[in-house]
Formats: C-alpha cells, structure tokens, sequence
C-alpha cells in the first residue's frame, strides 16, 4: 500500500497540515491502516523532494501546510490509472502452513483446517459486527468489505481443501 | 429464555443396510434474541436440521423443544408450525396470485383470524419492515430482495418468535444479501430466534455464533462450549 498516493488523493481536496492528512486517511479507510504522524512527515519531506508536494510558510505553532503540485496531480491520476498487480503480495502464511501439514505426513491436516476454519469465521463475525457500527462513511464500509470478501474467500478454500484431502486419502 | 432446543437428536432414512443417518446425535439450543448460523456443504445434514427445529420432520431419537413443549407431545404439528415457527426459503414460496399484503395474511387466515385483523396484522409487519408501501403488489412485481422481505414478513406475522431460515440470500447478490441479513438480525435484536442454514460465510458472520455440521454432526463452534464431543 502506498501512503504517499493515499496522501496525495487527500491533498487534491485541498492543502492540508500534516497531522490532517494522518486523521483522514485513518478515517478514509476505517483505521485499517493506522499512519504514525513520522511516517506522515517523513513521506511528505520525500514527496517534497521529488516535487510531488509544496510546503507553505510555517505558522506561530510552527505547522506546515502542504498543497498539491501538477507533478503531484500527475502522478496521483497514474496510480488511479493503473491496475494494481496481484504478484506484488507478500506470501501467504497460512497457504504454506497447509502445503507443509500435507508434506509432514504426521501432521493431522484435517485438524489444522478445522481449527483454521473457526477462527477466521471469528473475525469475519468481528468483521461484520464493525461493518453493521458503520453509520456513514461509504469508504469504510467498502474497506470492511474487502476484507470480508477475502475472509470469505480463505473459508472457501478451506473447504476446498477439505474436499479435496477426503477424496485423496 | 430458549425458543429451539434440539437434544442428542438423530434422523435415519431408511432401514437396514440402506439407512442413511442425516443427523447422528446433535444437541443445539437457540435463545430468544439469539441469531445462529449453522454451516456445511450440501449433505451434511443441514436442511434435516432445521426441518426438525421445525416441526417439519420428527427425530428417530432424542428430543426437540420449542418453547419448552417437547414436540414429541404435540399430536398437531401443523397448528404448532403455523403458530410458533416462520420459515423463510430459498425458492420464493410466495404465492403468485396473491399480493404480498395477502401472502402475509395467509398463515394467520389459516389459524381462523378474521380477515380484517389479519390484514392489520400484515400491514404491522410489512410496515416493521420497511416495505409496506408494497402491500398490494403481486409477487411478480417486485426485485428478488423485496419478494425474500416479504417472505420474512410473512414468517413473523403473528405472535411467532423462531425464524427458520434456509439459504435466505440465495440468488440474491451480495449488497441485497448483506439487506436481508441485516433484517434478520434486526428482528433477533427485537427478540426473535433466528436458526440460518448457509453455505456462504459472509452470510454466517452477521451470527452471534456459527456452529458447522460435517456428516451429521457439530464439528466445531465459534462458540467452543457448544461442541458435541
């Protein structure tokens, strides 16, 4: 995930202070990927750097705020334009888990996924208990969404494996 | 207070060496308020499940209770069903000749409620619900998630608190889906008890607790206390 494209959709709106851009990135994905205030300042000096950003003068408190360049436009309407590449995802833990509990042999694989099984419906009850607290804020409802598609996605799979290990043994 | 309670029950098919055993031993309760999904592929035993927490179909042996009254007692199960349980199916079992205010009005007519009562008490749900302003459209008339809203307005009509569900969101898409499992859970937090077969585990997860059958038995519970052993 990039911040410095997430900053850069948020300074399209409008110029904004640092600590700004950390609360509404926070409250356009619905915390799911909480921004430390040094990350903030330290993509922003580098957005700068490469004239993607502008700071403005300081005010009495010492706060910058930062405006959007046409370098900086450009570049966010790139990364809009371009599909995100599934091989960029880091490996899947639980994916090797599996493949390595089939290899062991004196693994019961069954037992891994059922217990695998239970706690991802956990979090997908979490999931939609968070989903159903949303009152407003489409974005976010849309990140806990994506996040209950793939949930739903790894139970599908699961019983995939199930099947599948049944029917070989 | 427990609105289903099934105890050790199983279900057999058939005799000797071509009996098959749907249900082999599976105890559940479901409280008032309590929304519980039960999941498992197709030949698990899910639809004889929630047959049996219905009245539908009875146990080879042990026990089911809806509203402590052990159904094995009960000589008229249809009265019971009628006045007691809501079902709501995948295949719209809305009847096509009738409008949504009258399909609603159907199981109360049934139990000998005056038409004009009847009509009161549809139009008190169907307005519970949101869709009231469809009262007097025909079956055919309305998207797929308004028909699956009517059909749950008519598995609540009346005093019934147990809502037996299977496959609700079926051809539904997902937004529409995530509406009737949000209706579903609405009415659990008013006081019903919902029981939900599904497949699908977006669907599992608006549940207070999701129990998984494998072969005729609860293999797991996000519940853990509840397994059978």
């Amino acid at each position: 995930m990039s911040i410095r494209h997430g900053l850069l959709a948020l300074l399209s709106r409008g110029p904004r202070y640092g600590y700004q851009l950390r609360v509404e990135f926070e409250a356009s994905t619905g915390a799911t990927w909480p921004l430390n205030i040094g990350q903030v300042y330290t993509t922003l000096s580098r957005m700068e750097r490469d004239g993607l950003v502008e700071p403005g003068e300081s005010d009495e408190q010492g706060r910058v705020v930062y405006t959007i360049t046409a370098a900086g436009r450009a570049e966010m309407t790139r990364w809009f334009s371009t599909p995100v590449v599934q091989s960029d995802r880091p490996r899947d833990e639980l994916v090797i888990k599996l493949a390595m509990a089939v290899a062991a042999k004196e693994v019961d694989v069954a037992e891994v996924i059922r217990g695998q099984r239970t706690a991802t419906m956990r979090a997908l009850q979490q999931l939609t208990r968070a989903k159903r607290a949303v009152t407003e804020g489409v974005g976010q409802r849309l990140v806990l969404d994506s996040m209950i598609f793939q949930a739903e996605a790894e139970q599908r799979w699961l019983d995939h494996c199930e099947a599948v290990l049944k029917e070989e043994r | 207070m427990t609105v289903v309670r099934l105890t050790e029950v199983t279900r057999v098919h058939g005799e000797g060496a071509a009996a098959v055993h749907a249900l082999k031993g599976v105890s559940l309760d479901v409280d008032a308020g309590e929304l519980v999904a039960v999941m498992g592929p197709s030949g698990s035993g899910k639809s004889t499940l929630l047959n049996l927490a219905g009245g539908l179909d009875r146990p080879t042996s042990g026990s089911v209770h809806i509203d402590e009254r052990d159904l094995a007692g009960v000589r008229d199960l249809a009265a019971l069903r009628r006045r007691s349980v809501g079902y709501v199916f995948q295949d719209l079992n809305l009847i096509t000749s009738l409008t949504a205010a009258e399909n609603v009005m159907l199981p109360r007519e049934l139990d000998g409620v005056r038409s004009r009562v009847a009509r009161e008490e549809a139009m008190a749900v169907l307005t519970e619900i949101d869709v009231a302003d469809l009262a007097d459209r025909f079956p055919e008339e309305l998207s797929g998630g308004q028909r699956q809203r009517v059909a749950i307005a008519r598995a609540l009509v009346g005093e019934r608190r147990l809502l037996l569900a299977d496959e609700p969101t079926g051809a539904l898409d997902t937004r529409t889906g995530d509406e009737i499992l949000r209706l579903l859970r609405a009415r659990c937090d008013a006081g019903a008890a919902v029981l939900l077969v599904t497949h699908e585990s977006r669907y599992a997860g608006w549940a207070d607790r999701v129990v998984f059958l494998r072969d005729g038995m609860i293999t797991d519970s996000t519940d853990a206390s509840l397994v059978s052993t």
